[in-house]
């Protein structure tokens, strides 16, 4: 295997910048490695390979006039395939949108190519993020590189199997419930899902507006600090964009666990979690103890109640937000003769929307339905002001949570299909952060005896990123785990 | 006709204003009214994939404006919702409004009627953005303009306190008036600016319960809209008399055979899943920001209507008909700067209305200071008021100094006594048929008594004074 392939992005940055490398070559690396591999892995949709090699040459031409636009300048990506690329298909991994060409880029993609990085291809995901297997694409399944057989979790599939196949550097996925920290520790990488507000989400297809957020996967944690660094940041075309000055996610970099006051949530561990990944993420709170730091014991009584208030949310925002989709302006109409505009809709919308998408308009349509609405949406709003509040009171006494990310490891492709309701009881440690709209890294903390990535993921209170890159960083160095350790393909 | 008597309307109004910020509500695309289509439009108002609204502050300031301006409360905290729905002019398939917190609520304005000065209440003034056009085109099909979308709007709700056409007439002329002194509209009913919903229901008078109500739309005059209020006033009435029910429905007005025509019933009504648009975070107003936009308010139409009755001695109704609109109340005043005949200045101007502007106007057409020295030369006694609709032509087509122009043309008012009293018996001497028709009690015989004195003065007498000769001589031959 090529070596440029486990090089990190800070240890890219370094080589472009002493000229021992260049931008084209780390490409033409990448694009060979996709070449090989993603017909086994299927995480792209799209391979961007001349405007990729374009924008290298491109690269190295600003790094020889001694004019990088940052220090990742020359650095390749790969986005997940629901953030808008100007002039590139952007799909949603659905017949929806399968020609849709947007005319703007997301603002992340703006700020990543300010900073000189460029993208490779766009990611396969869950049919618009919903799902947590990337099953649901309309165009291809995605393998996880560390067992082939395995589904890599979703709906960020795409960006952790390419990030973890050493296919691209890093990538960006989308989180709503839990769609990059599940993938993250399913295929072994590292996952972030920023604060709500602290990355844009002009250009992201909405999914749930009020829960998404995009953040990077990377194979380590530091790299990942640095992307974030790269696309956080206020948006005046994103109202929900945090005004508040991003801070330097590398500041704490250094500080070790040492005095870090880590919560241990009694509910997370309960019933349902196999035992490899509870043994798992409670052997790293050990490492941390070990480490110096103090293990707090909390509790977050109203868990049971965040799994159904998040999808009566995200399913009624997402009733809403995918309306648009109705074949009149753009994306798929029916080829079916139709004489009225409301058979237009009907048959455009029951052709191009798949399975699981058309079940979440529908409970969404429903919880939001006049009659309805006070018990349903308006009781989830209720539930989001209790898990707001109980994680208040969690970090008075602490300054992290440790958590595991999923109750199970990667499974098997096609194991869960049958039964939406057991896949969503699989996002039960990941919604509730999205409901506080606070911050969760998700990054590899062991194996299981059959070699499979173990994740666990450390929440912080709003705007602690760097904190949560201090204690993740910490933990990193301390067990020697990174997404570097797990075989791949 | 017998049976109508006993019924009375109750009518409550719903007002659509477009707001005229340069730019729309939630992107920075231009507003212009006449664009051709789909020039004015980018990828958040089309609704595209990914993108996002941003609210216009200017939006909020006019709203606020429109709310001060009709005495409502200004919320300090109000928030958008997704009203949901699908049709092809509505890009998101949702309208971005307000439904539980609206910005503006419990207002009123004032408005003549034949009981006098009414208070009509403003439930509600909500934001929100227009859908675009449909244009239906033969060989195309029908073709989406895209260009009215997200082009800003006010809802402005009233309480079913309107109870004739011409109270409704009255309340929107009132509404279309005052948002017209704050600058936060055109009002151009023709353009769609200003668009009006007509809820109506009817009850036996006396009762206290509303009837089922009808909501009409597609008015896009106060004509159409007085002209529908009595349509369906009374094929509501005839419903009830014959037994029927009236159903609660959505009901289109034609111009053209007069009639309303059921466009949709309850039954078929949307369900529009109203919820917060978590896209737009809460819209919140200090008492500061409120009272910097009330200072920035002009004078409004009442105020300058009790001005113009308490300091000129107008009558109410001829100060509503003045301050109706900015231009004419700005001209009234700049032309009551020059005489201190304001009533006779106010009764010359209304009676040249009709010629001097139409409904497209935006300003009077005429030098206020000469128009307001024949209201001087009238008041003195200078010319009579025949006279003074021939001065006035005179002013307004050609600029002409009006004390000028009467001395040249020798129309100077009669005044001298010894004239006009030779007038008056001249003309009592010269027709005793008119004078014996007088004695006998025909009033109309007074009139032509002075139509004669007029034509014997070249219609320049003192209609005063030769009254009071000619009723002097008369009384005299009747003693006689």
């Amino acid at each position: 295997m090529n070596d440029i392939l486990k090089l990190s992005v800070c240890r890219l940055s370094e080589l472009l910048g002493k000229k021992e490398i260049s931008s084209s070559e780390i490409t033409a690396a990448y694009l060979e490695r996709i070449n090989k591999t993603d017909g086994k892995v299927g995480a792209f949709l799209s391979i961007n390979k001349d405007n990729a090699e374009k924008a290298a040459a491109d690269s190295d031409k600003r790094r020889a006039d001694g004019k990088p636009l940052s220090a990742l300048d020359g650095i390749p990506c790969a986005v997940k395939d629901n953030i808008c690329t100007k002039g590139v298909t952007t799909t949603c991994a659905s017949v929806m949108l399968k020609n849709f060409v947007p005319p703007y880029n997301a603002t992340v993609v703006d700020k990543l190519e300010n900073s000189g990085i460029f993208s490779l291809g766009k990611l396969n995901l869950d049919e618009f993020a919903m799902g947590s297997t990337t099953e649901n694409s309309a165009f291809k399944i995605t393998h996880n590189p560390r067992d082939l057989s395995r589904i890599p979790g979703g709906s960020s599939g795409g960006s952790a199997a390419a990030v973890a196949a050493l296919e691209t550097p890093f990538a960006l996925g989308s989180d709503t419930g839990g769609s990059i920290r599940q993938p993250a520790a399913f295929c072994g990488v590292v996952g972030m899902k920023p604060t709500y507000g602290t990355v844009s989400r002009y250009g992201l297809v909405a999914f749930a507006s009020s829960l998404d957020q995009i953040g990077p996967l990377t194979s380590d944690v530091k790299d990942n600090a640095l992307v974030l660094q790269a696309i956080a940041g206020h948006d005046p075309k994103d109202a929900t964009s945090s005004k508040k000055a991003c801070s330097d996610f590398t500041s704490m970099l250094e500080e070790g666990a040492a005095k870090l006051r880590i919560g241990v949530p009694t509910e997370f561990f309960g019933d349902g979690i196999s035992e490899e990944v509870k043994s798992g993420v409670l052997g790293a709170a050990e490492i941390y103890r070990r480490a110096g730091a103090e293990l707090v014991e909390v509790s977050m009584p109203s868990l049971k109640y965040a799994l159904p208030a998040y999808y009566v949310i995200s399913s009624a925002e997402a009733s809403s937000n995918l309306a648009r989709f109705d074949g009149v302006r753009y994306g798929y109409r029916t080829s079916k003769q139709t004489d009225d505009i409301d058979s237009l809709y009907l048959n455009s919308r029951s052709e191009g929307f798949g399975k699981e998408v058309k079940r979440r308009i529908m409970l969404g349509t429903f919880a939001l339905s006049s009659g309805y609405y006070d018990a349903y949406y308006k009781k989830a709003l209720k539930v989001r002001t209790v898990i707001l509040e109980e994680f208040r009171k969690i970090f008075e006494k602490c300054d992290v949570i440790i958590a595991p990310v999923a109750p199970s490891v990667a499974y098997k492709i096609g194991e869960k299909t049958e039964n939406p309701l057991e896949m969503y009881m699989g996002d039960i440690y990941t919604v509730p952060v999205n409901i506080a709209g606070i911050p969760a890294i998700s990054l590899p903390c062991g194996k299981t005896k059959s070699g499979l990535p173990i994740g666990m993921q450390l929440i912080g209170n709003h705007f602690s990123e760097a904190l949560l890159y201090r204690a993740a960083y910490a933990f990193e160095r301390e067990s020697g785990i990174s997404g570097r350790t797990f075989a791949t393909v | 006709m017998k049976m109508i008597k006993d019924y009375e309307m109750v009518i409550g109004l719903e007002v659509h204003v477009e707001l005229k910020t340069k730019t729309k509500i939630f992107c920075n695309c231009k507003t212009d009214f006449g664009a051709a289509p789909n020039t004015q439009c980018c990828p958040v108002c089309m609704g595209m994939p990914g993108t996002l609204p941003v609210l216009n502050k200017k939006v909020v300031e006019y709203a606020v404006k429109a709310g001060l301006a009709t005495n409502c409360q200004i919320a300090s905290f109000s928030k958008q919702d997704r009203k949901n729905y699908f049709y092809p002019d509505l890009p998101k398939a949702y309208q971005i409004s307000q439904y539980d917190l609206p910005l503006c609520e419990h207002g009123w304005l004032d408005i003549e009627s034949d009981e006098g000065t009414k208070r009509v209440g403003i439930t509600r003034i909500h934001i929100e953005e227009d859908a675009g056009k449909l244009v239906h085109d033969d060989e195309l099909g029908t073709l989406i303009d895209c260009n009215r979308c997200g082009v800003p709007l006010i809802e402005i709700v009233s309480e079913p306190d309107l109870r004739s056409a011409e109270d409704a007439v009255a309340y929107l002329k009132k509404l279309r008036a005052i948002i017209l002194y704050t600058g936060i509209s055109d009002c151009k009913m023709n353009e769609g600016s200003l668009r009006c919903d007509v809820n109506l229901s009817v009850r036996k008078k006396g009762t206290d319960k509303f009837g089922t109500r009808t909501e009409m739309k597609n008015l896009n005059s106060f004509a159409f809209i007085a002209k529908a209020i009595e349509y369906e006033y009374k094929r509501q009435v005839d419903a009830i008399e014959a037994g029927e029910e009236v159903i609660q429905e959505t009901r289109r007005y034609d111009p053209t055979s007069g009639k309303t025509y059921q466009m949709r019933s309850k039954e078929n009504a949307n369900d529009y899943r109203y919820f917060p648009d978590p896209d737009l975070p809460g819209i919140v107003l200090s008492n500061d920001r409120i009272n910097e936009i009330k200072s920035s308010i002009p004078s409004l139409p009442d105020e300058r209507k009790y001005q113009y009755v308490s300091e000129y001695g107008l009558s109410p109704y001829d100060a509503e008909i003045i301050v109706s609109e900015l231009f004419i109340a700005s001209f009234f005043e700049e032309a009551a700067k020059h005489t201190g005949h304001r009533k006779i200045l106010a009764n010359l101007l209304i009676s040249e209305l009709p010629r001097l502007v139409s409904q497209d106007s935006e300003c009077v057409p005429a030098d206020p200071a000469l128009f307001a020295e024949v209201a001087e030369m009238l008041g003195e006694g200078d010319i009579n008021s025949s006279t003074a609709k021939k001065v006035l032509k005179e002013v307004i087509s050609s600029n002409a100094d009006p004390r000028k122009y009467v001395t040249e043309n020798g129309l100077m008012q009669i005044n001298d006594d010894d004239i006009l009293k030779k007038a008056a018996s001249d003309a009592i001497s010269e027709n005793p048929k008119m004078v014996s028709d007088y004695i006998a009690g025909k009033s109309a015989a007074f009139k032509s008594l002075m139509g004669q004195c007029m034509q014997k003065t070249g219609g320049k007498g003192n209609p005063v004074k030769l009254t009071a000769f000619l009723e002097k001589e008369l009384s005299d031959i009747r003693r006689e």
